[in-house]
Formats: C-alpha cells, sequence, structure tokens
C-alpha cells in the first residue's frame, strides 16, 4: 500500500506537500496559533522551532487531526483537506512520530506495527507480508532493527525507530517527529539524522519539531521559527546561523555562552573515594569512582545518559545506598553505605538540584509553596508548634519566585501550571537559597528554554563565585564545556578521565564518553 | 498545552455541578427501575426525601447514619492521600468495636463516665490501628498489596470476631450471640437526652455523642493532612513516592502512620454503634459501613466538607430506603440497595462519564476573548 501513495506524490514537485494556510486556534485565553502559513516542499526536511509554549506542537496536532483549527486551510499535495482525526491524517500519508512513544511493550516490533493493520482476523498471513514490506523499508531506509524482540525489551533509540516503521508501513509520505532527540544519546540521534537523509533522498518529507539549534543546523533544508503562537521567520538552512535563530526564537540578543572569569578553588568539599553503587537488580552501575570537589570550581561530569551518572547523584545525596567507598563533605565522614538518608546529607551543607525535575524534584499536583519547601518541610521558620506556618511559606515563596523570576509569580499556584523552565527555577531558588557548601547539579537545563537557560547558567556561575563547591551532571557537551572548570568523563560506571575545559574539544570528549581511554583519545 | 484535557473544569463545577449531574443521573436510573416494578417514581421519590429530612426524628435517624460515614469515610479518604485504597474499613471497624466493647466491658463499673469514654475511644483507635498495620507493615516492607492484604483481612476480622462472640464474649444462657450489657458510664448519651437537661425539646432519635466526635474528627482531619508537616509527607509520598524520598520522607514509614490512622477512624464506629446505640457487642454491627465509606470518601472527593456532605448523603439514603420500604411494600430492602449501589456506580465508578460534556459546554459558556 505505501507503494500506490508514492508513486502519485512523486510527480506532483511543483506543489508543496504541505501547505497550511493562515491557521488559527485558541485555547480558552490562551492564542496558541496566529495566523500560521506555511510551506513545506516534497523531499526536504523541514525544521520548526521554537521555545516551549510557542505553538509548535499545537500546529502539528492541527495537522495531525487531534486539534481542529478555529479558522484556516490545510492542503496537501495542493488540495485543499479536512483532516478531523488521525485517521484522516493517515488517509492523506502524514505519519507522526511522538515524543512519547506509543509502543506495547511485551508485545514484539512486528506485533506493534500491524497493530490496528492486521490485515484479517488470523496473524499468520498478514505477518508474513508485514515481515516482508518492513525488510523492505528497513533496507531502504537503514532502519534496522530485529522484528522479534519485545519493544520493552529494546533502548529508547530502536523504539523511536520502531516508530517510524510504524508510519512509513502505514503509508505516510510526510513525517512529522516531536523532540525526537530528547531521549536521545548524540550517537543514537547522528543515526537517527542518517535515517531523515535516507527519508528525504527516497522523497519522503521530513517536519522536525525541536527547540534545539544544533539539530536544525545539522539535518534540516530550512527552517521556520515560531514565537508566541506566530510564525517569525523562515530561513533556508545554510543561510542562517545559530546566534540568528536563537535571537528570533527568543526574540532578543542571547548569550549561548557564559562569560566566567577563571575559578579560584579553595579547600577540598566533596571528597569521593572507591565509590561503588549496585543497583535493585544487582547491577554494579557506579564503579569504584573517586574526585575531589573544591570550593569556587565547578566540576563537570560529561557521559552518555545511563553511564552511571544518575546512580552516582542518588547515591551522593543519601537516596540511594552505596555498597561500599566513602564520602566527606568537609572531612565528615557521611556514611553513605549504611544510611539512607537525604535529610541528614542536607545538614551537612548539600543541596541538589535532581536530573528530572518532575519525578524527583517538584511534586507537581502540589501548590508551588508547597513544591518549595519539599525537603526542608521540616524547618523550624516553616513550622509553628503544630501547624505549619503557611503566610511565611506563601511569603517566602514569593519573595524566591520574584529573584528567579519565575512567571507568573503566584505562588498558589499549582506547580504542573508552570512551564518547565520556570519549573527548574522554582528547583533551583529553593536549593541556592539555603546558602549550601556543596551543590549537586543534575542536567540543570533540560528540556528548558534558551532565555531560560541563560539565566540558570548564570546563576551557576555566581555560586561558584560565591565560593560553593559545585559537582554539574549533563549529558549537554554545549554545557558542560562553558560551565565547568574540570571535567570528568563518566563511561560504563567509571570516570574515565579528567580533561581541563581548555583542552577539551567535543570530539575529544566524545571519544573518552564513547569508552576510548584517555590515552588513545 | 499538549493535548488539553477535556477535564478543564473550574474547581466549583468540579465540587458542586459533576456530582450534581452524576446524582441525577442516578436518581433517573432509580426512577426508572421503580417504574419498571410498576410503582410511581415521584411518589417514591418523595417517601425517600420525607423519610429522610420530613421531621426531626428522621433528620436524626439520618445523622445517626452519617455519624458511621463520616468516620468510615475519613479512613478511606487519608489512606488515599498517600496513594494508600485501604478497603479493610469493615474489618478495622469490627475489632475497633471489640477494643471499645473490651474497655466498657472490664472498666465500665470502675470509671465515671468522663474518664471512661476517653479510655473506650484510645481502646477503638488503638484497635482499629493495630489491626490496619499489619497490612501496612506487610505493604512496606514485604511488597504485599495493600488492596489484597486489606481485603482478607475483613475475613479474618469477621471470622475471629464470631468465635470470640460464640465462644468467649457471650452472655451465659443466652441464644444469640451477644455480650454483657455496657455500665452506664460505659454509654454515650444520646442528643435528645442531653438537650433535655438543658431544656431543650428535640426528637427521640439513636443520635448521639459519637456525632459529634465525628465531626471534631473531620475537622482534625482537615488541619492534620493540609497545615501540619505530617499531612504535608503523607499527600507527597501519594503525590509522587520519588519526590518523597528526595525529600527525605520514608514513604514505608508514612504507610505505617497513615494506615494506622485510617484504621483508629474505622474504629471509631462502634462507638456509635456499640456505645451509642446496642450498648453491648453485636455481631456484625458494622454493617457494611466500611465498605460505603470508599464510596463516601470517592464522592466527597477525599476532602473533610466533601466527606461530611457524602455522609449526609448516604445517612439519607439509609434512612429514606428503609421508610420507603416500609411505606411500599414492592419496593423491597434490596430494592432499596439497588439505589444506593446506583448512588455508588454513578458517583465512584463513572464520576467522569459527564465530565467532557460539562466541560464542552462551560467552553461554549465562557466566552472565548479574554
Amino acid at each position: 500500500m505505501a507503494d500506490q501513495i508514492k508513486s502519485e506524490a512523486s510527480p506532483s514537485v511543483a506543489a508543496p506537500a504541505v501547505e497550511l494556510i493562515g491557521i488559527d486556534k485558541r485555547f480558552g485565553a490562551v492564542h496558541a496559533n496566529r495566523a500560521v502559513s506555511l510551506r513545506i516542499a516534497v523531499g526536504s526536511i523541514h525544521g520548526i522551532i521554537g521555545e516551549n509554549g510557542a505553538g509548535k506542537s499545537t500546529l502539528m496536532s492541527i495537522l495531525y487531526g487531534y486539534y481542529q483549527a478555529d479558522a484556516g486551510e490545510i492542503r496537501i499535495a495542493g488540495k485543499p483537506v479536512h483532516i478531523g482525526n488521525s485517521h484522516d491524517a493517515l488517509a492523506h500519508g502524514i505519519g507522526m512520530v511522538h515524543q512519547h512513544f506509543m509502543l506495547v511493550d511485551p508485545f514484539t516490533v512486528l506485533e506493534n506495527v500491524m497493530l490496528g493493520v492486521e490485515g484479517g482476523y488470523l496473524l499468520a498471513a498478514g505477518a508474513a507480508q508485514a515481515r516482508a514490506e518492513l525488510q523492505r523499508l528497513q533496507r531502504d531506509y537503514k532502519l534496522e532493527v530485529d522484528l522479534d524482540t519485545p519493544v520493552g525489551e529494546l533502548p529508547v533509540g530502536l523504539q523511536q525507530r520502531v516508530e517510524i516503521l510504524k508510519a512509513l508501513y502505514r503509508g505516510a509520505q510526510v513525517l512529522i517527529l516531536d523532540e525526537p532527540t530528547g531521549v536521545l544519546t548524540p550517537q543514537e540521534a547522528d543515526h537517527l539524522f542518517r535515517i531523515l537523509r535516507a527519508l528525504r533522498d527516497e522523497g519522503k518529507t521530513v517536519i522536525l519539531i525541536t527547540h534545539k539549534l544544533r539539530e536544525i543546523l545539522e539535518v534540516t533544508d530550512r527552517v521556520t521559527v515560531m514565537r508566541q503562537g506566530a510564525v517569525v521567520a523562515e530561513r533556508a538552512t545554510r543561510d542562517t546561523t545559530k546566534e540568528e535563530l536563537a535571537e528570533l526564537m527568543v526574540g532578543r540578543k542571547v548569550l549561548l555562552r557564559v562569560e566566567k572569569s577563571p575559578a579560584k578553588p579553595g579547600p577540598v568539599v566533596l571528597e569521593v573515594r572507591g565509590l561503588t553503587v549496585i543497583d535493585g537488580a544487582g547491577v554494579r552501575r557506579v564503579k569504584d569512582v573517586s574526585f575531589d570537589v573544591r570550593a569556587g570550581e565547578i566540576v563537570g561530569i560529561a557521559g552518555v545518559s545511563g553511564n552511571g551518572q544518575s546512580e552516582l547523584l542518588e547515591a551522593l545525596s543519601g537516596i540511594r545506598r552505596a555498597s561500599s567507598g566513602t564520602v566527606k563533605i568537609k572531612g565528615s565522614e557521611c556514611g553513605v553505605t549504611h544510611t539512607i538518608d537525604p535529610r541528614a546529607m542536607r545538614a551537612l551543607g548539600l543541596a541538589h538540584v535532581p536530573e528530572d525535575r518532575q519525578r524527583m524534584g517538584l511534586v507537581t499536583a502540589f501548590a508551588i509553596n508547597e513544591s518549595a519547601i519539599l525537603g526542608y518541610h521540616d524547618d523550624k521558620r516553616y513550622n509553628g508548634p503544630l501547624l505549619m506556618d503557611r503566610d511565611k511559606i506563601i511569603d517566602l515563596c514569593g519573595r524566591q519566585m520574584g529573584d528567579y523570576d519565575v512567571r507568573p509569580p503566584d505562588p498558589r499556584l499549582r506547580t504542573a501550571a508552570l512551564s518547565g523552565g520556570n519549573q527548574q527555577k522554582v528547583v533551583l531558588a529553593r536549593e541556592f537559597d539555603r546558602d549550601p557548601e556543596l551543590l549537586l547539579v543534575g542536567q540543570p537545563t533540560r528540556g528548558v528554554d534558551i532565555g531560560a537557560i541563560e539565566f540558570i547558567h548564570r546563576r551557576l556561575i555566581a555560586m561558584r563565585d560565591a565560593g560553593k563547591a559545585v559537582l554539574l551532571v549533563s549529558v549537554e557537551l554545549d554545557e558542560i564545556l562553558s560551565l565547568a572548570d574540570r571535567i570528568l568523563v563518566m563511561f560504563d560506571g567509571r570516570v574515565v578521565g579528567e580533561v581541563a575545559p581548555a583542552q577539551a574539544t567535543e570530539q575529544k570528549l566524545g571519544l573518552m564518553m564513547a569508552g576510548a581511554s584517555e590515552a588513545a583519545a | 498545552m499538549s493535548a488539553a484535557p477535556p477535564s478543564s473544569l473550574p474547581r466549583w463545577a468540579d465540587v458542586v455541578v459533576l456530582p450534581a449531574a452524576n446524582l441525577l443521573a442516578a436518581f433517573i436510573l432509580s426512577g426508572l427501575v421503580v417504574v419498571a416494578i410498576g410503582e410511581n417514581p415521584f411518589q417514591a421519590m418523595s417517601i425517600l426525601v420525607t423519610g429522610a429530612f420530613g421531621n426531626a426524628e428522621s433528620i436524626g435517624y439520618t445523622l445517626y447514619y452519617a455519624t458511621n460515614f463520616v468516620f468510615t469515610g475519613l479512613a478511606v479518604a487519608i489512606a488515599f492521600h498517600a496513594g494508600l485504597f485501604n478497603i479493610g474499613g469493615e474489618g478495622q471497624a469490627y475489632i475497633g468495636g471489640l477494643g471499645v466493647g473490651l474497655a466498657c466491658l472490664w472498666l465500665g463499673g470502675l470509671l465515671p463516665a468522663p474518664i471512661m469514654v476517653p479510655v473506650a475511644i484510645l481502646a477503638g483507635a488503638a484497635f482499629g490501628a493495630a489491626w490496619a498495620t499489619v497490612p501496612a507493615y506487610l505493604q512496606a516492607y514485604r511488597g504485599s498489596h495493600i488492596v489484597i492484604t486489606t481485603i482478607m483481612f475483613n475475613f479474618i476480622a469477621a471470622s475471629v470476631m464470631t468465635y470470640l462472640m460464640v465462644n468467649v464474649l457471650i452472655k451465659p444462657g443466652q441464644q444469640s450471640p451477644e455480650s454483657h450489657e455496657f455500665a452506664a458510664a460505659a454509654t454515650l448519651p444520646r442528643l435528645h437526652e442531653m438537650a433535655e437537661s438543658f431544656g431543650l425539646e428535640m426528637a427521640t432519635s439513636p443520635l448521639n455523642l459519637a456525632f459529634v466526635w465525628a465531626l471534631l474528627c473531620a475537622g482534625w482531619y482537615h488541619l492534620f493532612l493540609w497545615r501540619t508537616r505530617w499531612g504535608y509527607e503523607i499527600r507527597a509520598v501519594g503525590a509522587n513516592e520519588t519526590a518523597a524520598i528526595y525529600a527525605g520522607i520514608s514513604p514505608a514509614r508514612i504507610t505505617i502512620l497513615v494506615m494506622a490512622i485510617s484504621g483508629a477512624l474505622a474504629g471509631f464506629v462502634a462507638l456509635n454503634e456499640l456505645m451509642g446505640v446496642h450498648y453491648r457487642i453485636i455481631l456484625n454491627f458494622t454493617g457494611g459501613y466500611g465498605f460505603v465509606g470508599i464510596a463516601v470518601a470517592l464522592i466527597g472527593r477525599n476532602r473533610a466538607l466533601g466527606i461530611c456532605l457524602a455522609s449526609l448523603l448516604f445517612g439519607a439514603l439509609y434512612q429514606g430506603g428503609s421508610e420507603l420500604s416500609l411505606d411500599m411494600p414492592t419496593v423491597t430492602r434490596e430494592l432499596v440497595v439497588v439505589i444506593q449501589g446506583l448512588v455508588i456506580l454513578f458517583c465512584g465508578a463513572l464520576e467522569n462519564v459527564f465530565r467532557g460534556r460539562i466541560a464542552q459546554l462551560f467552553r461554549r459558556l465562557t466566552p472565548a476573548a479574554a
């Protein structure tokens, strides 16, 4: 069935694959799309970039039939169409790969792809046909993945390929990818880009939604910039720069690299020796790790996600028990191997900005002022003899929100009502406000707007300059390179090397992150 | 922004309009059932309502039933806030009754009422809490699912109580398994008796001092959950366990704490039933109040005021329902249970059936520009 649509798509070179004309959409008071017009050429990779809330996802949801536009027209290959639901979208050759995968974990790849298009009451015949078709797709587009493995056992990069296969199998000519690299390692992202180029070269059209400038520059042919629901610019990718796109997205000049003075390291604050962490399944996640962090320096831990950084942070903050090794904060032993007590670690002057703010750093169902005391709710200044001092909590939270420019600045709102960047600012305000000696910071800018990234980076540098010891874990190499005074690279649970930022290049770090030894790099 | 759920209702609509729509649907369907057996549904409805609220006496009965539901509703709701589904309210109430009963039987003749009553309250709380703590421990440290264990503990409680009543606590020389009667100091005064002593007229009903205790418990529940650090910890564990661990809160300890409180609240049913009405331990005095507490908590949205209102609703259904089966012999006791079941079905299990439609209506009514 894919062939049939393919043959009719290729001759119509003149008409754009997708044309949106004057799309307008409101959600109550929010004007999500303002008269958006967009032409996407057949056989191109078209990027749509914008900050969170700029209206990219809404626009694509309208194209995919989740929402109906209040006004405007959609044309596919030159013909006006009505897309009432995702079925209509697929019938017009539009497929979507969601940010969060829509897969049935215990089913095999083949079963997932067939789901909904089984081709009869008995599976065997349909399965044989699907297998043949999938093998052809895999050959054509470098989409290798074992068809008989349960999807739940695949790494996320391969799960994403299954999603792409699903769309192609259903005859998609236009493929929409919503923030596809959010869950991928740099290597997996590179592979994805190769797949996208192969798709383009075969005449498919790819729409890539992202807020990452690098991806736009690396893989797209044209890019549309959205801000506050409207298209603010469209460029041929080769004619634009990172700086220009960032400025268009945010609406003002943005510093992509923070400016900082050289570090003035003081005494050792955090001393880690031979730390080993074994997880519940018996897997050694952190293997014999030793390092120091001094006052007034930022030590960055680089590494591909899943190489023990998370477990290291959890062990250091008292959330997870270490199986051996010692941790000292300002010379006093923390007993990380026998007690699990984040409160005790906080009492020693540790503050922890966790990697995943929604899963760990906040309670999204709580009011912001309640989230703003998480971990410090026992503190005397928040409690009377029996009841909590609600006025004071709201008062302090309001002050923190002002200091960190959290918008909207209302401590009584639900935490979930804030955007990702503002949620992160609430966590940072809470943790920095304690004047901690030692800061553990995990992925401080994951999913955060460019404008907020700049702010968060400046705050981290300010903490360093105030003489705090900062341990920064990030999978964004840019972030490590621009913030860290010393860089440790983790691979497979070990610290495989230390690099000074002046000598570090992305290539050198990338090789170390992939397991090559320091000497080889 | 992504996938705006159809559930975005203003808070007051969530609290008032939605339950009202659900109730209406339940009553319409109940009306159809009444029509099906050949009775006039409007007449049945009017008997139900006057039976529950028609005069001072019936109101007294309604509030007496509601008292039980406040206790069990709060018990279910507080566990819910920690993410625990306590189905064992029935058994905890039953064993709480053992505590209350033993205290009253042994100390009733020795202590004056102002001391006896607090002791009985403590005994009921302690027994109910102890009974709930066992499944809590199994959940917290052994990973046994609390829904399964609390259900099983209901059966164990029923069997234990039957054994004790038949073999140990039965008043000698008697056929029905009932204990000795409590001493006067070990009973709760009826509210109409108390009113009389102040020179006020009040209709005779089983409504007793336990009703006041239930209201105090509801007030305490609200303050404890929303204004204390312990309530904060309970809600944190229920809303996001990972974040709670990050904050240094032990979910295992919270599980034990909240189930103990839950069991204690359920145990207070015995104050109303044994000390307030029967003045002795009897079999099956819990009469399903523990299970209805689940529906009360659901309809009351786990909030103190909501639970009190939902208790009133179920109190009215119990009282009005028994009047109905008296006045309309074709509407049997069982049919009244059907009506109660429909209310539970619509307000509990199907609570969101009308949500999308009402939200749509709201969107249409609110002006788009803002």
